[in-house]
């Protein structure tokens, strides 16, 4: 009876992930693609959309649901990488440089965001997609009217032929371009790659054991015990066939690692325990003391300089960028992507962030070819993609105004019972 | 220290506009001394509270006049930040927790203990590590000094309401430096058991020096816990007392008593106690909240105009809610003997209740449509009143609407150009009689009146409590009428019943001394002659 009642409640809890995971193996098993092929791809988008999704994390803690004006930031982004095509700074020099850039140009977004935001509390999640919405008319006049018009640009490349404005293709895989700029740096076969990574959280295990007080053997051992059976695993044959196609860059996942290490690092501080704070209760945490304001205003700022930064290693992983384009849906679907994971607009860690950009994005490389196979047609399984990340969005927001409705009572009942 | 008194405010004066809200208020306390502050709602106390923890609204709305001195010495507070820094701490009636965090968190919440980390050498010392074992040490200590035994690592989420309660003192002593605790209504939530303990942690917390500002309604925990008294009301101090000079009886008076003007003066009558019963509500608990109602029972005879009673946020509020189905309701009610279904609104309409919100302008009114449509609005509602039917269609009867508004807008001087005026420009009084005018529209066979004076000047107010009566002596309505203001109730009622904590506590005569209505608002069943408390 209490199992049954566990499971149901695990499932209500994370029916969005549950939905998902059986719609990826239903369309898994329709698609007939060979496993080490969809591995391929998948490397290839968790590469390229990691970063963004975890971008989302710190807004959320901080009470503000999910920052869909991340696409802010991909403009910032796009900006600092103009300009450096501009000025002709070859591959990872000039990615560095770009990053740069983005900071002060995010920042100030995000600043102003941030301000915007806290005159509408309770209404985060709506203004910054208008936000954006907005946004993208100031970025095309940035970019149709100012650059290339009042600003000159002096490489042909970035203009449109016999008009002016920028063109519509910035392409990165040119001599001089930032194709693979990060990703290239670096790239392993999966196996070695794994030894890498998994012989990182062994060195860290083991040096956290050293500096604790407690010497905690016991908890040494389970630490260990994770990158060790991984590293067996890796051995068996079926295992090995299955990444036998990805090579993964290793900079790049090793700044989504660095990421997740921050977000949960930044929790840990001051700073950290105010986003928590404020989330929780705005009028609790002023009433001790905390600027509100200022804490929602740094958590947008971080939030979007980091989202600038993942629309970078975007853009460098395609090797081109749609110039009026590649930035529109790219709060959607890092939102979707975060709650197919099993966040809510209230909550969110690292883990829920990388697993919902694992499921959405295995949906999105095996759903055109199951369209393909079961209605003769590649477009349905394409439209679904769309549909099918309103939908999650759509779901989550009336799970999570549900689930509040449902919280209340037992809270009433507690107080009766004190009574 | 040195200083005789740790906290003195002399000649606290404030004014918000025209209307002065506390007028040369003096209060002194000495060092470990429990100060009790009483007073009705309105009397001052949240005001004279604002003052001294420098609160925004006081500030925003011109500042006040008047001196503050800690410790002898005189201070400005600008801000509860400042207060909190000048060791003047305040445990909150709600509870000002966060329920994902764990107590030790909360107790430290803003106030943690750090490390330096790599990060916090560059971006300052927001990025600092949190020491989460020593402010679990702290914690400990704070818990132990209010008796909790409980694990300084639970989250606060699901601990039970008494525990959040010390949760909180414990955070306030945890603070290094307080001088002053402000306890506001802390033992309104808790159980008796929790209360007694409340007290005795008071007391304990006072001999270490530090004194306690103590607002509540209960008058017997004043008794058993405050060494002091202050009385405010209508914003002047009407007495300060040592407890053991008073007693329960004197304190009940000292709160209500007032000039015995009436505003309006309506023979007395003596109804016959056998009258038959209009409305009859058992054990009616209502989810109002801030207005929960517990466990009710009343009975409303039919021709009288009942009054209900208490102070704000007792539940009083919750009963004419509750019965008309605005808000989540159990228990059973029934109407002249015919059942009522609760929690629908239409329903109660049409079996004959109406109601008059305090709510005026959120629920009572629709601002943008005109004075005739929200008269008529609820008769075309729910009783089909003022349509005709063309081909089937149901129409607006403008000719009848407009003779009936303008009949309305006469009987009860609406003071407006036209029927056609929208709502949202009228005055509060005037707002108020058109929402009188479409609860009778509803012929309605009860009438429930909620706060119907609230925000409205006096003459106005004067107006409405001569058409309730009219109401009920020349159409023989019979009126439940819900106020906060027990003068008024006391003016035109035939009964007065009053509510305290969610519960009714008794029905009172309107001429029963002062004391009895004090005692009764505070929770005390008075004993006939008021003598049993003494």
């Amino acid at each position: 009876m209490r199992d049954r009642k566990l499971l149901s409640s695990f499932l209500r809890e994370n029916a969005v992930t549950v939905m998902f995971v059986l719609l990826c193996a239903l369309c898994l098993a329709l698609s007939g693609l060979a496993p080490s092929h969809v591995m391929f791809e998948l490397f290839g988008r968790l590469s390229r959309n990691a970063f963004l999704v975890l971008a989302l994390i710190i807004p959320i803690v901080a009470g503000m649901g999910i920052n869909f004006a991340i696409t802010i930031g991909a403009m910032a982004a796009q900006i600092s990488l103009l300009w450096v095509l501009e000025w002709g700074i070859p591959g990872t020099l000039g990615f560095v440089v770009a990053a740069l850039m983005t900071v002060p140009i995010a920042g100030f977004f995000g600043f102003l965001i941030g301000k915007l935001l806290n005159k509408m509390k309770g209404q985060e999640m709506i203004g910054s997609m208008i936000l954006g919405y907005f946004a993208n008319g100031l970025y095309q006049l940035l970019f149709l009217f100012i650059f290339g018009n009042l600003i000159p640009l002096s490489n042909p490349s970035l203009v449109i032929k016999g008009s002016v404005g920028v063109a519509n293709t910035m392409d990165l895989s040119l001599e001089g371009g930032l194709k693979y700029a990060l990703d290239g740096l670096w790239r392993l076969p999966f196996k070695q790659a794994l030894y890498v990574f998994m012989a990182v959280i062994a060195v860290y295990c083991v040096v956290r054991f050293a500096l604790s007080s407690e010497r905690d053997i016991k908890r040494l051992a389970v630490c260990l015990a994770f990158p060790i059976a991984a590293c067996l695993l890796i051995q068996i044959p079926a295992l090995q066939a299955l990444f036998i196609t990805v090579n993964v860059p290793m900079a790049t996942f090793g700044l989504v690692a660095l990421l997740c290490l921050f977000n949960v690092v930044i929790m840990r501080t001051r700073l950290g325990q105010q986003f928590r704070a404020v989330g929780q209760s705005g009028a609790v945490a002023n009433a001790s003391g905390i600027n509100v304001n200022r804490v929602r205003i740094i958590a947008i700022m971080i939030s979007t300089v980091l989202a600038g930064w993942g629309q970078l290693i975007f853009v460098q992983n395609m090797g081109s960028l749609q110039t009026y384009g590649a930035h529109e849906q790219v709060g959607l679907y890092a939102g979707a992507a975060i709650l197919v994971g099993g966040a809510s607009i209230v909550r969110a860690t690292n883990a829920q962030a990388l697993l919902g950009c694992i499921l959405f994005h295995l949906l999105f490389i095996v759903a055109p070819d199951a369209g393909k196979n079961v209605f003769g047609n590649a477009a349905i399984g394409e439209y679904f993609r769309v549909f099918i990340s309103y939908g999650v969005i759509a779901v989550a927001l009336v799970i999570h105004a549900w689930s509040g409705a449902q919280r209340r009572k037992p809270a009433n009942a507690i107080r009766e019972a004190a009574k | 220290m040195g200083a005789e008194y740790v906290l003195e405010m002399k000649g606290i004066t404030k004014r918000y506009g025209e209307n002065t809200v506390l007028s040369d208020v003096n209060v002194r306390i000495r060092p470990g001394e429990i100060h009790a502050l009483l007073g009705e709602n309105g009397a001052g106390k949240s005001t004279l509270m604002n003052v001294l923890f420098g609160m925004p609204v006081i500030h925003n709305t011109g500042g006040f006049d008047g001196e503050i001195y800690l410790d002898g010495e005189k201070v400005t507070i600008s801000s509860p930040h400042d207060a909190m820094l000048k060791g003047i701490g305040m445990v909150h009636q709600e509870f000002m927790l966060l329920p994902g965090f764990t107590i030790a968190e909360n107790i430290k919440l803003n106030r943690e203990i750090t490390r330096p980390s790599a990060l916090s050498r560059i971006f300052g010392r927001n990025l600092e590590r949190l020491d989460m074992p020593a402010m679990a040490a702290d914690a400990r200590k704070a818990l132990d000094s209010v008796g909790m035994g409980i694990d300084e690592y639970t989250l606060v989420k699901g601990l039970p309401v008494g525990y959040m309660q010390f949760v909180e003192i414990a955070r306030e002593i945890d603070k290094t430096g307080i001088k002053l605790l402000v306890f506001d209504e802390p033992t309104a939530v808790l159980t008796e058991s929790e209360a007694k303990q409340l007290v005795s942690v008071m007391k304990k917390i006072s001999e270490r020096g530090i004194a306690i500002i103590f607002i509540t309604h209960r008058l017997d925990e004043v008794m058993a816990a405050s060494d002091s008294i202050t009385i405010l009301r209508d914003g002047q101090v009407v007495s300060a007392l040592k407890t053991r000079d008073t007693s329960i009886v004197e304190l009940a008076e000292l709160m209500i008593g007032r000039k015995n003007e009436s505003m309006i003066s309506v023979e007395r009558r003596t109804l016959d106690p056998n009258a038959k019963v209009a409305l009859s509500i058992e054990h009616l608990a209502v989810d109002m909240p801030g207005e929960e109602v517990l466990d009710v029972s009343l009975d409303v005879h039919e021709g009288e105009i009942l009054g209900i009673g208490g102070l704000a946020g007792q539940g009083k509020v919750g009963i004419p809610n509750g019965v008309m189905g605005l808000y989540p309701a159990s228990g059973s009610v029934s109407l002249f003997g015919e059942q009522l279904e609760l929690n629908n609104a239409r329903k109660a309409l049409q079996k004959g209740l109406a109601m008059v919100s305090e709510d005026r302008r959120g629920v009572g009114l629709l601002l943008d449509e005109s004075i005739e449509d929200n008269i008529v609005f609820n008769a075309m509602q729910i009783n089909g009143d003022f349509l005709t039917t063309i081909a089937g269609m149901h129409f607006k009867n403008g000719r009848q609407i407009r003779e009936h508004a303008q009949r309305m807008i006469k009987e009860l001087d609406i003071r407006c150009t036209s029927p056609l005026q929208h709502t949202g420009t009228l005055s509060g009084g005037n707002q108020q009689k058109v929402c009188v005018a479409r609860a009778l529209t509803m012929k309605p066979k009860l009438i429930f009146v909620s706060e119907p004076t609230r925000g409205i000047d006096i003459g106005a107010k004067k107006l409405v409590l001569e058409t309730l009566v009219r109401l009920n002596r020349e159409m023989g309505m019979t009126v439940v009428m819900v106020s906060s203001e027990l003068l008024e109730l006391r003016s035109i009622c035939d009964r007065i019943a009053i509510v305290a904590e969610g519960k009714l506590v008794d029905i009172l005569p309107p001429d029963s001394p002062d004391a009895d209505f004090g005692l009764a608002m505070s929770g005390i069943k008075p004993e006939k002659g008021a003598d049993g408390h003494a």
